[in-house]
């Protein structure tokens, strides 16, 4: 269905363990390219472990992984990991103000980031632009995320691996970040995978959609697989009866 | 002083015991092992220096010094269990600060060439080297675990391992040198350093003990950021894999 052409990532035969236990089981699929994909299932189903492998932080043990149709190990890591962008739910925060965070990336390059771009980027996440020169202690889980989210846009990635973002954002917020990364998605054909527990947003906002349950890659296709899944598994997920 | 005279000291050993009994503190065994191992440990080196300082011979004062750095080594090696052949990079420092030391101290002629001079300098500086490596070993592996989700942050936004880890390497080496920096700040003023009493109680002229203790000093700044540095860079490394990515520490 798809050809390497239109292919962001792809996983071929992947598996991952930490020590005994086996977090990846041999997930074999792919992300299409320039589109919004989400991948939902349930906590502890290896969603951020598959994110983990995508930006190289973790090896898998066998199988390979494809960005861009290039093996992953043919980019050099720092490069690959500016290209697949990530941005955890954890939304660590380096200590100081908002703009040391936003500077960053571009800190480790021995670059700078001007003030005016930074203003623009918190206006683009919502937030006002005088939130940066505050500190980061003083945000709230919400804002953090925001803060984290513009941060990994400063590496302008062509891959956007965002992992429960809008899990923290009450329902304006949430709806900020979503056209926000519509709008990313739209403006500069960034490729966005996104985990999310909430099937709603799947179903409005991403064009298709992975189902993982259990280290295992269950389903995957067209967000609207949802509305009518081939597996019994998959079925109890949908319907909320797997948490 | 006689063995008599110094056997009435062990009164100064009674006293802890006797309280730590009465008000049991659970330390008397303590105090008896480190009251029996002090004394055999130093009467042993008191007859070994007499011995190497009568024989004269560069052997002996190369052994005693490896002697040392081995037993240094040792201690210090348990608080980097978790760093990867810590032992080669203990031993590696030991090694540089000492030559460095010796290097200075020979090479300007500040002080003379013989085992009186070199050893008792040498402990003082492998002495200090291994304390410091101790106090960055402890930080460091502390700050890798607490700072690991940072860690990992600057390398997903695409900085190096080096990068990655400059906080938790920058605040170790820091942490481990300030203890010697304040220390030097207020000496004198309340305590007397061990070494220049030691000397103005064997009669020397105060003036000539302070110079010697102030040599000693500065030695041991040398010593504690040489120490730390060079510890921290060639540990920092084993943290990480060729892939840029972060290893789990031993434990
Ligand atoms: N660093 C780790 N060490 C040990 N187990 C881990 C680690 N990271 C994740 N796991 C385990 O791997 C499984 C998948 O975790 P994760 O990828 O975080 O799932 P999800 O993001 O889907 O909730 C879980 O069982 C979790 O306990
Ligand atoms: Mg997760």
């Amino acid at each position: 269905m798809n050809t390497p052409n239109d292919t962001a990532i792809e996983f071929k035969n992947v598996s991952y363990s930490d020590g005994e236990l086996q977090i990846i089981k041999d997930v074999t699929g792919t992300f299409p390219k320039g589109k919004i994909t989400t991948l939902v299932g349930p906590s502890g189903a290896g969603k951020t472990t598959l994110f983990r492998l995508c930006n190289r932080l973790i090896s898998p043990e066998a199988g390979e992984i494809l960005v861009n149709g290039e093996n992953i190990v043919s980019y050099e890591p720092t490069e690959l990991r500016r290209m697949a962008g990530l941005a955890l739910q954890s939304a660590t925060m380096l200590s100081g103000s908002v703009y040391k965070n936003l500077s960053m990336p571009l800190t480790l390059q021995s670059g700078d980031l001007p003030e005016a771009n930074a203003k623009d980027l918190l206006k683009d996440v919502g937030l006002e632009a005088d939130y940066l020169h505050r500190n980061v202690k003083d945000l709230s889980g919400g804002q953090r995320q925001k803060v984290s989210i513009a941060r990994t846009l400063v590496n302008k990635p062509n891959i956007l691996l965002l992992d429960e973002i809008t899990s923290s954002l009450d329902r304006v917020s949430q709806e900020e970040i979503e056209t926000l990364i519509k709008k990313i998605n739209d403006n500069y054909q960034v490729t966005i995978i996104w985990i999310t527990h909430n099937l709603q947003q799947a179903l409005s906002i991403g064009d298709y959609i992975w189902v993982m349950m259990d280290g295992k890659l269950m389903e995957s296709g067209e967000s609207s697989l949802l509305n009518n899944p081939q597996n019994n598994h998959v079925k109890l997920f949908v319907k909320g009866e797997i948490e | 002083m006689s063995y008599l005279t110094l056997s009435l000291a062990l009164i100064f050993v009674l006293i802890p015991i006797f309280l730590s009994k009465t008000l049991k503190l659970g330390l008397e065994k303590d105090t008896i092992i480190a009251t029996v191992r002090s004394i055999i440990q130093l009467l042993v080196v008191g007859y070994v220096l007499t011995f190497v300082f009568d024989a004269g011979n560069y052997i002996y004062i190369i052994l005693m010094i490896i002697l040392m750095i081995a037993a240094a080594t040792h201690n210090a090696q348990k608080k980097g269990a978790a760093i990867k052949g810590i032992i080669w990079k203990l031993v590696g420092t030991f090694i540089f600060v000492e030559v460095l030391t010796q290097g200075i101290l020979l090479g300007f002629q500040i002080t003379p060439p013989t085992a009186q001079f070199i050893i008792p300098i040498s402990g003082m500086v492998v002495g200090n080297s291994m304390v410091l490596s101790i106090l960055f070993l402890n930080r460091f592996t502390s700050e890798v675990e607490t700072r690991q989700d940072e860690t990992e942050l600057i390398l997903s936004l695409g900085g190096t391992p080096k990068q990655a880890i400059h906080m938790s390497l920058i605040t170790s080496i820091r942490a481990s040198m300030i203890p010697t920096i304040e220390s030097q700040k207020t000496i004198g003023l309340v305590q007397l350093p061990g070494m220049m009493s030691g000397q103005i109680i064997a009669g020397a002229d105060p003036v000539q003990a302070v110079q010697f203790q102030l040599l000693i000093l500065f030695l041991l700044l040398t010593t504690a950021s040489v120490t730390s540095i060079m510890l921290g860079f060639l540990s920092y490394p084993t943290l990480f894999n060729k892939q840029m990515q972060m290893l789990k520490l031993r434990t």
